[in-house]
């Protein structure tokens, strides 16, 4: 027998459920600020400041966004095919080998124009393969990938390590990270476009790799939406018998889908390190892969939404960092709690408050029908 | 005027917009069988919802025995004496009989004296109404006939004095459902009430005593049985008239379309599922494959779609062999010209989540007629599944209306649609009108004998009975993985539901 279906309009879904969300996760982190014996309000407009207040304000919180609108995409990307893939972190870190490669290797050779795209070629190469081996094990042995993604974040973790006190170290220094990359490894800054808007960056560490994130989010809209591959890859998500139906293979959607989301993830290692830094350092991706997890959930897997989320996330990591330089009661564990309230509002209790929002709207929606009678619908036809 | 065990006056309930009951009236005397009809989608379901707790009325009034009652939840309901059998079980497989029955009801945390208890009740039952069922059997192991009598037990034994049955026989074999209705008169013998939802025109006649049709959320009209007929009982379902049986000339078989020989399928469990099948489809012919669901049937046409991987046998398709235990592939023998309307649309042939356009070319997405590079060609496919939906009345005509927001029958026309458009030579067809209305019903029924009329192998799965003899030009009936028997069109309902039970074949094995 058929279900009664209710839907929420579009805008409601995309806009007003998630907007809700960040409100209760903000008022919540509110009571923990006051708890700690600090005003929430004072806390919040110093979080909005910082982080959107001036202009190196700005330009580290975009800085943070790149950063997760990368590894937003690639769980979002993975989500579409119905995979998870916890792995961002780790494709990201291991695919800063390849943006060292190229840094270190043609950094004092070839202009920044020319080290970009190889560097965009390398990472993706690199963290695309990091991905393979999971997406092999789960096409076609059935190792589920969310285990598999996240023990290949600690052999990365562990691997980079190695290379980074070793091989890869800068020689006489005690730090492990490599030597800083000649000037064809450092990606302009994004200063100019800032100051188009009359604000002054300072040193903060935007870079044009921000742009090629807003690329990147453009290209995997056309490639879910408007691909082929894009119409297999949502197939095989919504319902695995379908594309086994139509034809498709689950075997290579599933390795296609992982080596794309691996790619993308791999690209988020251009930002800090020939962005920011011009060198690779240890940990340089700091959790960034986990936060596009909560980044893709609240963007709802769309592009748009990822760019939006990511945005609203650099603004908690920079607001963040203001709120622990500026009260002393705050420190910066404070500030994750904060950052994961809101992981957890946006996130994972992302439907709970559907129902009634549902219920809202059905409220609304009947009264509308009495007032104009004439057009209620049937259920069968 | 007897007494009224259930009186609905004026239930009213809308999801969102959908109004699924309107001003409902309803009285259904005690101790009588009052069937409930109407369409997939009518508002059968929501008001005995209703009637059970699940939902609350927006508006309107229950009384139970006379007195008016507020059933805000099934305890209420169950309390009040009203049982109800679900569509699909709701047991616990791995416990037994006894334990399902006095599942929540074990009386106290220890459960010795419990089920002491509760075995001398259950005894009681069975004797009074000539339930049989071993109270310390499996759930698992027993068929399916008799896990409905668990159900009507377990209601039994919670003191239920009405009883709904939702949808009974879907499950059951033409012998079983003959079965269930003796037990339905034995518990009217006993003053029982009973409320019987179906869309089967023949058990409302068989076995009820009133009748009310409901046609999109409101009861048009309620009958005594036997002052109507199935004629007026379906123009009332539909509300026009409407052909029960479908119109068709001679079959001209031509040469052989498909062969399978020897086909054997396991499952993944290693369970054989298709047992050494063997048959044929003509060109022109539509051969039917009769069977009650889960004796192989779905394994078997999934197989010849290539979906599923047989063990051994082989399928010829034109001729030329299928590489069925191996890597056949269905976008390989859509393009040989085999094309599967699944048994399954809202898991396989379609996506649910998908607009309507992009449903239209599942499977044929590597047409290079919807594609610009690797890109799709949204223009051209819209335009295309626009054609489609014009062609085949599905409603509403809007292609990038979400798929799951059509009704099944329209579901099954985008379905339908795809698969005969593209003229393929062979047309394998599960549970064609499963959960469709019966006005989409007629219509998918004709398109499928002009397909064969064109010339095409049809091979048709269905558990409707009456479904396969209507359109089939011979019958296979299938029976634990084996096809037991071929009949021709013209054979008794008698005869092929003993085929379909496996009687004949246990005789043969004595």
């Amino acid at each position: 027998m058929s279900q009664p279906f209710a839907k929420l309009p579009a805008w409601a879904d995309y806009g007003l459920l998630p907007l809700i969300n960040v409100i209760v996760a903000f008022f919540v982190a509110g009571l923990v600020v006051l708890l700690v014996g600090e005003s929430p309000i004072d806390a919040a407009v110093l979080m909005v400041k910082g982080a959107l207040g001036s202009g190196d304000g700005i330009g580290y919180t975009l800085y943070y966004a790149t950063n997760f609108i990368f590894t937003g995409l690639c769980v979002a990307v993975a989500f579409h095919c119905g995979l998870f893939n916890i792995g961002g972190e780790g494709q990201a870190y291991v695919g800063g080998l390849g943006v060292a490669l190229v840094g270190l290797g043609l950094g004092s050779v070839l202009p920044w124009w020319l080290t970009f795209p190889l560097a965009i070629i390398a990472s993706a190469i690199v963290g695309a393969l990091w991905a393979f081996i999971p997406a092999w094990l789960q096409a076609k042995r059935g190792s589920h990938v969310v285990i598999t993604t996240i023990m290949f974040n600690f052999i990365g973790a562990s691997l980079m390590v190695y290379l980074l006190v070793g091989i890869l170290k800068a020689p006489g220094t005690q730090a492990p990270e490599t030597r800083v990359f000649g000037p064809g490894g450092q990606l302009p800054d994004l200063g100019w476009l800032l100051g188009m808007f009359g604000l002054n960056m300072r040193s903060a560490p935007l870079n044009i790799s921000f742009l090629l994130a807003l690329v990147a989010a453009f290209v995997v809209w056309l490639l879910i939406w408007r691909t082929k591959l894009g119409y297999e890859i949502r197939t095989m998500g919504h319902s695995p018998k379908a594309a086994r139906y139509a034809g498709i293979s689950e075997v290579r959607i599933t390795i296609v889908t992982m080596l794309i989301s691996g790619a993308l993830a791999g690209m988020a290692a251009i930002n800090p390190i020939m962005g920011a830094q011009h060198r690779m350092q240890l940990e340089f991706v700091a959790g960034a892969g986990f936060v596009g997890i909560a980044v893709a959930l609240m963007g709802r897997s769309h592009p748009v939404g990822i760019v939006l989320a990511a945005i609203l996330f650099g603004v908690l990591y920079q607001g963040g960092a203001e709120i622990a330089f500026d009260m002393p009661n705050i420190s910066r564990d404070m500030i994750v709690i904060i950052q994961g309230l809101v992981i957890l509002f946006a996130g994972a209790l992302e439907h709970m408050f559907r129902p009634s929002l549902l219920r809202l709207f059905q409220r609304l929606a009947r009264t509308k029908q009495q007032a104009t009678p004439a057009v209620a619908t049937g259920g069968g036809q | 005027m007897a007494e009224s065990a259930i009186e609905l006056v004026g239930i009213d309930k809308r999801f969102g917009a959908v109004h699924a009951n309107r001003d409902i009236h309803l009285r259904v005397e005690k101790g009588t069988i009052h069937g409930i009809i109407g369409e997939n989608g009518a508002g059968k379901s929501t008001l005995m919802s209703i009637l059970y707790g699940f939902y609350q009325a927006d508006n309107g009034e229950i009384r139970i025995n006379g007195a008016p009652a507020r059933i805000s939840d099934p305890n209420t309901a169950i309390a009040l004496g009203i049982g109800m059998v679900h569509q699909h079980f709701m047991l616990v497989e791995n416990f037994t009989v006894l334990e399902n029955v006095m599942l929540g009801v074990e009386g106290a945390p220890l459960l010795k004296r419990g089920i002491a208890k509760a075995r001398a009740e259950l005894k009681r039952l069975e004797q009074e109404y000539q339930l049989d069922v071993d109270p310390d059997a499996l759930i698992e192991e027993l068929p399916v006939g008799l896990q409905q009598r668990v159900e009507i037990l377990k209601a039994l034994y919670r003191g239920a004095e009405i009883l709904v049955l939702d949808e009974p026989t879907g499950v059951l074999t033409p012998a079983e459902a003959d079965h269930l209705f003796r037990i339905l008169e034995q518990l009217k013998a006993q003053g029982k009430t009973i409320v019987l939802i179906t869309h089967k025109l023949r058990e409302i006649m068989a076995v009820t005593d009133n009748v009310s049709v409901m046609r999109q959320g409101s009861m048009v009209a309620t009958r005594k049985t036997t002052e109507t007929t199935v004629e007026e009982l379906a123009e009332l379902m539909v509300g026009r008239r409407v052909l029960l049986r479908v119109q068709k000339g001679e079959a001209k078989p031509g040469e052989v379309k498909l062969s399978v020989e020897n086909l054997t399928v396991r499952d993944s469990r290693g369970v054989i599922m298709v047992d050494n099948a063997s048959f044929t489809v003509r060109a022109g012919e539509i051969v039917g494959i009769a069977g009650v669901a889960g004796n192989g049937q779905s394994q078997l046409i999934e197989t010849v779609a290539g979906i599923r991987t047989a063990v051994s046998g082989r399928v010829l398709l034109d001729g030329q062999v299928i590489d069925i235990t191996g890597a056949a592939d269905p976008g390989e023998l859509r393009d040989r010209g085999l094309a599967h309307v699944p048994e399954d649309r809202h898991h396989m042939g379609l996506v649910l989540a998908f607009e309507e356009y992009e449903n239209s070319i599942l499977g044929y997405h590597d047409d290079p007629l919807y594609l610009n590079g690797p890109f799709l060609d949204i223009q051209a496919i819209q335009a295309d599944a626009r054609k489609k939906i014009e062609k085949y009345d599905i409603r509403p005509s809007d292609p990038r209306l979400k798929t799951a927001n059509f009704s099944g029958g329209n579901q099954q026309k985008i379905v339908l649609a795809r698969e005969i458009e593209r003229d393929p030579g062979v047309l394998i067809i599960g549970q064609p009108t499963r959960g469709v209305d019966v006005g989409a019903i007629e219509f998918i029924h004709k398109r499928i004998i002009e397909m064969r009329d064109a010339g095409k192998a049809v091979l048709l799965v269905s558990v409707e009975l009456d479904e396969i003899r209507s359109l089939s030009d011979r019958i296979l009936v299938m029976f634990a993985g084996r096809i037991v028997g071929e009949r021709d069109s013209d054979a008794s309902e008698g005869e092929l539901g003993l085929l379909m039970a496996g009687v004949e074949q246990q005789e043969a094995a004595e």
